[in-house]
């Protein structure tokens, strides 16, 4: 299996934790990486707010090495997923709007010609790897472990650019893989709502009360931990979390993993090696949990 | 079809005033919207269930509600499509407002928010002799947002208006647009420069936080969202771009543009302006801890390979 591997900016910067796990994981799955030669920024919904041709633009340029590549692009993020994504529907959807786009592309040679594929990591292996083949790698089981699933927004919603309609199990994503690593899906109001990132800088009052709702929600459900597909996610859940919960005014101290963190905890993967200490939330009392479920 | 329908139920002269869950089960047309057995449970079951619906077809909005958690009109949704696997709907008032009782949310704060935006046209030059004469393309534009049946659906879910009630909200805001995008509102160009600065302030459009809820749940396709985001656009063509929301843009594109990524340690300081000494240093706490635990971004962000390639782009596409 290989796939055009596209990590995004916050994989490599404000979570640097998450590259290396991704990368560690699919090389213990037997999942060859290519990572798009000179990928760009896919805007993160920001960019196309203010100049949605030169976004496009950009990510059709992804599309078309991945294309060369003849490859399916993997991401690792839900907000590149759900961002590239839009943006391939917009390319799809005018003939006239692609043209003009190749036409920028093409004084690098490139030609955009619609036919890429874009995956998030967590849709790959529950699709293309399959879980059958997934379970002969886990080795430390989880039971006992409660854990709350947070998608981010881009990777539900809107629902026709994510391809729901034919992959209808891609809503309960999540929850699949957590069951299926042996430990119990916590089901809880917020798991599908914002995470509050994107106003940070814009209303901190607001994004602060997000992060303190849905974290304490999934506490208060007897959470041991949040998993989430989103690095942008995880920056506000995790290094914003201490701040949510003096101005909810309670403790909560919820530690919050990447997708990939969990998976290689399953496969039997150090913490250390997986970049937990880099974690604002301390993740010690989890590990002991998971050290005391793997002995029994 | 046997279905049962779980339905939140409130009654505020009860003694002990508060929701409680009561299911009905129920056989159903095959072909029944869940307003369709909401009706029947209320004529055959039990006449005490309150709820608000009347064309049935969509376009009133006063049938809109939370069905398995999701904003949306019952009118509109078939029970078949939305039963799990055990056969049960849930249904709930519409959020982020009160309930007056069972299904029937005070709408109060919703009128409230679209009275706000003035919802009617401003034009501030000279009155035409004729009448204004608008091109045919700024008029399908605007259909698609005249679309709106006001039904809250998208107020309902709002997850900014969930932590944060003084919010304009979805609905308000691409009614807003609905006179900033009509080319008769504000001056001779239609430039709407006074709802917009009004609508820049503090819980007006920059609040939004692009969570695409609201583009979800619109019955009608009025992709509220998308509307606040073209309204960003106006206010900063319209010199209204002094906050932090349009700068973090500005700062976002000039970031790509220059290196084909995103530098993450400059955005926040660029976005709260370099001069905003209180701000900047609100962020030292979370930029300590992010060092002590080694994830602070690199200081020198480097470009891609090729970048010329990408500062061409942006030189052409964006300057
Ligand atoms: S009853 Fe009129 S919109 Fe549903």
């Amino acid at each position: 299996m290989k796939y055009a591997f596209y990590p995004g900016c916050v994989s490599q910067g404000g979570a640097p934790e998450l590259y290396p796990a991704a990368k560690l994981i699919c090389d213990r799955l037997d999942i060859e990486l290519e990572e798009i030669h000179a990928w760009t920024c896919c805007g993160a919904g920001v960019m196309q707010e203010k100049n949605q041709l030169f976004s496009d633009t950009l990510n059709a340029r992804n599309l078309a090495k991945a294309e060369q590549q003849g490859l399916t692009i993997m991401t690792i993020c839900s907000t590149c997923q759900g961002v590239i994504a839009q943006a391939n529907t917009r390319l799809l959807a005018d003939p006239d709007y692609l043209a003009e786009i190749n036409g920028y592309l093409a004084e690098e040679g490139l030609e955009y010609k619609g036919t890429a594929q874009i995956k998030h990591l967590l849709w790959i292996l529950i699709e293309d790897y399959g879980l059958d083949n997934l379970l002969p790698h886990v080795t430390r089981s989880l039971g006992g472990l409660r854990l709350a699933p947070f998608y981010g927004c881009y990777i539900v919603r809107p629902t026709e650019a994510l391809g729901i309609e034919d992959h209808p199990e891609r809503q309960t994503s999540l929850e699949t893989l957590i069951e299926t690593l042996g430990a119990t899906a916590v089901d809880y109001d917020g798991k599908t709502k914002c995470c509050g990132f994107p106003i940070l800088t814009i209303n901190e009052k607001n994004s602060m009360s997000m992060v303190g709702n849905h974290t304490s929600e999934a506490k208060d459900l007897g959470a041991d931990a949040m998993v989430t597909p989103c690095p942008l996610c995880h920056l506000n859940l995790d290094g914003y979390q201490p701040k949510a919960a003096r101005q909810a005014n309670r403790s909560i101290d919820l530690p919050i993993l990447h997708l990939p963190q969990l998976i290689g905890l399953a496969m039997g993967i150090s913490p250390s090696e997986l970049g937990l200490k880099k974690h604002i939330i301390n993740t010690a009392p989890l590990e002991l949990k998971l050290a005391g479920s793997t002995s029994s | 079809m046997d279905v049962t329908v779980k339905i939140k139920r409130y009654d505020p002269e009860s003694n002990n005033a508060d929701y409680v869950w009561q299911e009905y089960p129920i056989a159903i047309d095959e072909n029944a919207t869940v307003l369709d057995a909401l009706i029947q449970i209320r004529e055959d079951d039990d006449g005490t269930l309150s709820l608000r619906c009347s064309c049935r077809s969509a376009i009133c909005g006063s049938c809109a509600m939370k069905i398995n958690g999701q904003g949306g009109l019952a009118c509109k949704t078939k029970a078949s499509e939305s039963m799990d696997k055990d056969g049960v709907i849930r249904v709930e008032p519409a959020g982020n407002m009160d309930t007056v009782k069972d299904l029937v949310a005070d709408f109060d704060m919703f009128w409230n928010k679209i009275r706000e935006i003035e919802p009617y046209l401003q034009p501030e030059g000279e009155v035409p002799d004729g009448e204004y004469v608008v091109s045919n393309e700024s008029m399908l534009h605007l259909s698609a947002v005249t679309a709106c049946i006001l039904c809250g659906a998208c107020v309902s879910d709002c997850t900014v208006l969930e932590v944060d009630k003084s919010f304009l909200g979805p609905a308000a805001l691409a009614k807003a647009y609905r006179f900033t995008a009509d080319p008769r509102d504000g001056n001779e160009d239609g430039v709407s420069r006074d709802r917009l600065k009004v609508l820049g302030q503090p819980s007006g459009m920059w609040d939004c936080t692009r969570c695409n809820m609201c583009v979800q749940v619109c019955p009608k396709g009025v992709a509220p969202m998308d509307r606040i985001m073209a309204m960003h656009d106006q206010a900063i063509e319209a010199g209204y771009g002094n906050n932090n929301g349009a700068r973090h843009a500005d700062a976002f594109i000039e970031s790509v543009g220059h290196t084909g990524r995103l530098d993450e340690l400059r955005l926040p300081v660029k976005t709260v302006g370099i001069t905003n000494i209180p701000a900047l240093l609100g962020f030292a706490p979370v930029g300590w801890r992010a060092m002590t635990h080694g994830k602070l971004p690199p200081l020198i962000h480097k470009s891609v390979e090729d970048v010329q390639i990408i500062r061409n782009l942006y030189r052409k596409l964006e300057q």
